[in-house]
């Protein structure tokens, strides 16, 4: 084999000195589960959704280093059942009613619970009382379909430039919060156009004025596969933010 | 509204004390709640414009810790600890108690401002409880006619620095001393052999004594300074490795319920502890150390300073410390603000450089990449005590004591049912029925040895050793006798996690919540066997996938219980299979209400 090669569920990968098993894996087209991950993003982990075996030991594929001669499990029943756990403790953690959501078909959430076939919440709702901010004229933030993946957070500091979501709270009562002196999102600096706007996987920020444009039944993940997806759109973007 | 010029001047005249520095913005911000007895958004608006920083950085630190507020407190604010052990010498009762007599409950601040009351984790006091803290200073040994006199000095509004000294008084009640207490160093003696021997004399003894870190994960001390000192990589000597600054961080933050050694070390050892940072600081090269002290243990905060100046009179700090060239090093005190977290060596990294407590992504470990990015030892309070001593008396000293993989001695805290709780100190290797013995504990149902992140143990047990390869231990050790519920202490741990995990990742956020339900419910009685199954996949699952620490020990109340008292969970089971999780009869009133019905039909029995 040659150098700066790991394998993933077997297959020969090559990787770039710095990447992350996950940059790894998107180069060479393979899907592991992830819902905080952004190629154009600095890498977080805390979704928990990526967690492979590399060489037997648990890890986030998102921000481990990838390393020679690693072998990495990915795609097996022990990982694909807690990625399952992962989904089902989300979905319980906060309000989302699919039928009733703008999201619903472009969810990634949603998409991940269909791929690994949730069918049931398993754990008792927890109904938190989480607040709904219509201020902005173009821009909906649904606290109740947060999932603190913090990619908003991420997106407006290290794309935008801007300094506009941020997490509050601890443990259960983490919030997200806006950074302007009514904390209404009307008086942040966020535009429809900036990446923090259209960054969320979930419906927590919604683009106004769009809704249902498309379909429901005639959306992304109504017609494929979220690994299909994301293989397509996010090796074009990782090899255009990391070579 | 606009806010009145003396207000604003305070605020100013907290954030230049503390230097405009971004890394001070938990200690400005704690002097904020000192003089306003909350974060008032005025303040929290000034302090993030003098300091740069949004609004919103600013607002995540303060919810992120217990002891900072945004709400208005009492100018009394009264916590009590919700340790289980306090809870069993009746904590919650006294705090009926209190509550109905101020007339304000829990959790609230009464009408007039006067006084708001709390519970808290843990105050490092479970040898002298029920304990608690007001306006952040130690109540030791509550009970109702204490309380009688507390709720008539806050009525009449007498402030705390003029309440009797009795009610603050702490005693480090050390029972049996040890390899360490019984010989404590001489001031500047360690120092004094490090300067006379060399650094790498002295490293190699710190190397030959084993020590193991004393926090709970027991890595080696000798290589983690090695790995330090040597820089991010493998430079092999190079120059590069010097360019980066170095940090001693000694972690003070002792967070695990029922653990209250290093509350003894900082208060009669504390000049061997510093010492400890100092040696510590030479052979890794650092210039600037760290006291990151939990917010519960302030009152240890003014004596500390006053060792620290004198240490700086005698040039045991400072430049060129003992007349070394070079060897330069000073000790900052950080507090903390009441988060078990930051007692992780990463999170408690990021609360030194004034931020949420969530721990970080490793690797890089801090020896790699910590404080400001560059390379930084954390250590626990008892490794630098025992680092001085062995600087000062040898590594074969140390290392003929204690068993083959754990060398030396352990300092614990013991608590709960026994005749004579307090500080113990043992050589490794001693077993728990020894140790039961000594501190008088009779009719021991279980022992919980590492708190509650640490492992329940029952009788069949009490031979097994206290040692890493054993029984490893932080030093807490909470004894329950027969009389007491194994699932009211499940309970209490499992509530412990789900308030202090920091929320960061979703197997710890979600999961120490759901757990947490789930034993109120079985505790509650409405539980079936089915209950158990999921309990018990649930618990495994938090225990494998969460970021850090804490999520990964969340469980094991759960799973310590499990396999040692099956029987205490048979025992609250309904004889059905399936229960749910609400009351059906009481979701039915808002529909008996509506149809004005109150007769037999209107309603369920569960
Ligand atoms: C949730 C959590 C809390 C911790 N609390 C403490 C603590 O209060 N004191 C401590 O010394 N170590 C604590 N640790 C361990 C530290 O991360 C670290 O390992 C230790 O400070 C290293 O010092 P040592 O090698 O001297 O033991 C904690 C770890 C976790 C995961
Ligand atoms: S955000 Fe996704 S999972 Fe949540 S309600 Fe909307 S479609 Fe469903
Ligand atoms: S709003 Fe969306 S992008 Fe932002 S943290 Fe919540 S789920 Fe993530
Ligand atoms: S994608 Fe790796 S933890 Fe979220
Ligand atoms: S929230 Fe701290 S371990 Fe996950």
């Amino acid at each position: 084999m040659s150098e700066n090669t790991l394998t993933i569920d077997g297959k020969p990968v090559h990787f770039e000195d710095g990447d992350t098993i996950m940059e790894a894996a998107i180069r060479a087209g393979i899907y592991i589960p992830h819902l905080c991950h952004d190629p154009e993003l600095k890498p977080q982990g805390n979704c928990k959704m990526c967690e492979v075996k590399v060489n037997g030991r648990n890890c986030s594929a998102c921000t481990f280093p990838a390393a020679e001669g690693q072998k990495v499990l990915n795609n097996i029943k022990e990982l694909n059942e807690n990625r399952r756990i992962i989904v089902q403790m989300l979905f319980v953690e906060g309000n989302h009613l699919c039928p009733g959501c703008e999201k619903s078909g472009n969810c990634k959430l949603q998409a991940i619970a269909y791929s690994v076939g949730m069918m049931e919440y398993r754990f008792p709702l927890i109904y938190p009382k989480r607040e709904m901010d219509t201020s902005h004229p173009d821009i909906l933030l649904d606290r109740n379909r947060c999932i603190f993946c913090e990619m908003c957070v991420r997106a407006g500091r290290e794309v935008d430039g801007k300094e506009v979501f941020a997490i509050s709270g601890r443990g259960i009562g983490n919030h997200l919060i806006v950074n302007s002196p009514s904390g209404l999102l009307k008086d942040s600096l966020l535009e429809v156009t900036d990446k923090a706007a259209n960054v969320c996987p979930v419906g927590a920020i919604i683009i106004k004025r769009h809704g249902f444009e498309v379909p429901i039944g005639q959306r992304i993940y109504d017609k494929k596969q979220i690994a299909e997806v994301s293989v397509a759109t996010e090796k074009v973007l990782e090899e255009k933010v990391h070579g | 509204m606009t806010w009145s010029e003396s207000k604003q001047e305070k605020v100013l005249a907290i954030v230049s004390k503390h230097e405009i520095r971004q890394t001070r913005l938990l200690q400005i911000l704690r002097e904020v709640q000192d003089e306003f007895h909350c974060v008032p958004k005025n303040a929290l608006e000034i302090v993030a414009a003098e300091l740069g920083l949004a609004r919103t950085k600013v607002e995540g630190v303060v919810q992120f810790y217990s002891l900072l507020s945004l709400e208005q407190q009492g100018r009394f604010h009264i916590l009590f600890s919700d340790s289980i052990t306090d809870q069993f010498q009746g904590s919650r009762g006294l705090m009926d108690y209190l509550s109905a007599k101020l007339g304000v409950k829990p959790g609230q601040t009464r009408g007039d401002g006067k006084v708001s009351l709390g519970f808290t984790s843990c105050t490092g006091l479970c040898d002298q409880g029920p304990a608690g803290l007001v306006n952040g200073h130690w109540l030791s040994r509550l009970n109702e006619s204490r309380i009688d006199r507390i709720v008539d000095l806050v009525e009449r509004e007498v402030p705390v620095s003029s309440w009797p000294l009795e009610f603050f008084h702490v005693e480090d009640n050390i029972q049996s001393p040890g390899l360490l207490l019984q010989s404590p160093i001489d001031q500047g003696e360690a120092l004094k052999q490090l300067v006379r021997e060399g650094f790498e004399e002295i490293f190699m003894e710190i190397n030959r004594s084993g020590l193991r870190g004393r926090g709970g994960a027991g890595f080696e001390t000798a290589w983690k300074w090695r790995f330090c000192a040597e820089g991010p990589e493998d430079y092999s000597g190079s120059s590069l490795a010097d360019k980066n600054e170095r940090f001693v961080v000694c972690n003070a933050d002792e967070g695990e319920p029922g653990t209250f050694k290093d509350r003894i070390l900082l208060n009669s050892y504390a000049h061997q502890v510093f010492e400890g940072m100092t040696v510590c600081a030479g052979i890794v090269g650092a210039k600037q150390g760290f006291l990151y002290l939990r917010g519960e243990y302030l009152r240890l905060r003014p004596q500390l300073e006053a060792i620290l100046a004198n240490r700086r009179a005698k040039n045991f700090l400072g430049k060129s410390i003992l007349g070394r060239n070079g060897f330069d090093f000073d000790i900052e005190i950080h507090m903390g603000a009441g988060a078990y977290v930051c007692g992780e060596e990463s999170a408690l990294i990021e609360s030194l450089e004034g931020k949420r407590g969530v721990p970080r992504v490793r690797p890089p470990y801090p020896i790699d990449r910590g404080y400001l990015d560059q390379p930084t030892v954390v250590n626990n309070v008892e490794t630098f005590a025992a680092v001085a001593a062995i600087a000062a008396y040898g590594g074969a000293w140390f290392a003929t004591q204690g068993t083959d993989k754990s060398k030396g001695s352990k300092i614990i805290s013991i608590s709960g049912d026994c005749e004579r709780p307090g500080i113990y100190e043992y050589d490794f290797g001693i077993s728990i029925a020894e140790i039961l013995m000594d501190c008088g504990a009779e009719n021991t149902l279980a022992v919980q040895v590492g708190g509650p992140s640490g492992g329940i143990i029952s009788g069949k047990e009490y031979h097994r050793k206290l040692a890493f390869e054993d029984l490893g231990t932080g030093g807490s050790f909470m004894i329950f006798n027969k009389k007491r519920d194994v699932l009211e202490i499940v309970r209490n741990f499992t509530h412990f996690f789900a308030h202090e995990s920091c929320g960061f990742c979703t197997p710890c956020r979600v999961g120490t919540t759901l757990l947490k339900n789930e034993v109120d419910k079985i505790c509650d009685g409405h539980a079936t066997s089915l209950d158990l199954v999921g309990l018990s996949s649930l618990a495994k699952f938090i225990k494998t996938a969460s970021h850090c620490g804490l999520g990964q020990s969340a469980a094991n109340p759960v799973l310590g219980s499990l396999s040692h008292f099956p029987q205490a969970y048979k025992d609250r089971f309904k004889d059905v299979v399936f229960e749910p999780g609400f009351d059906l009869d009481e979701s039915l009133e808002t529909a008996r209400r509506m149809s004005a019905r109150d007769d037999p039909w209107a309603h369920l029995e569960q």
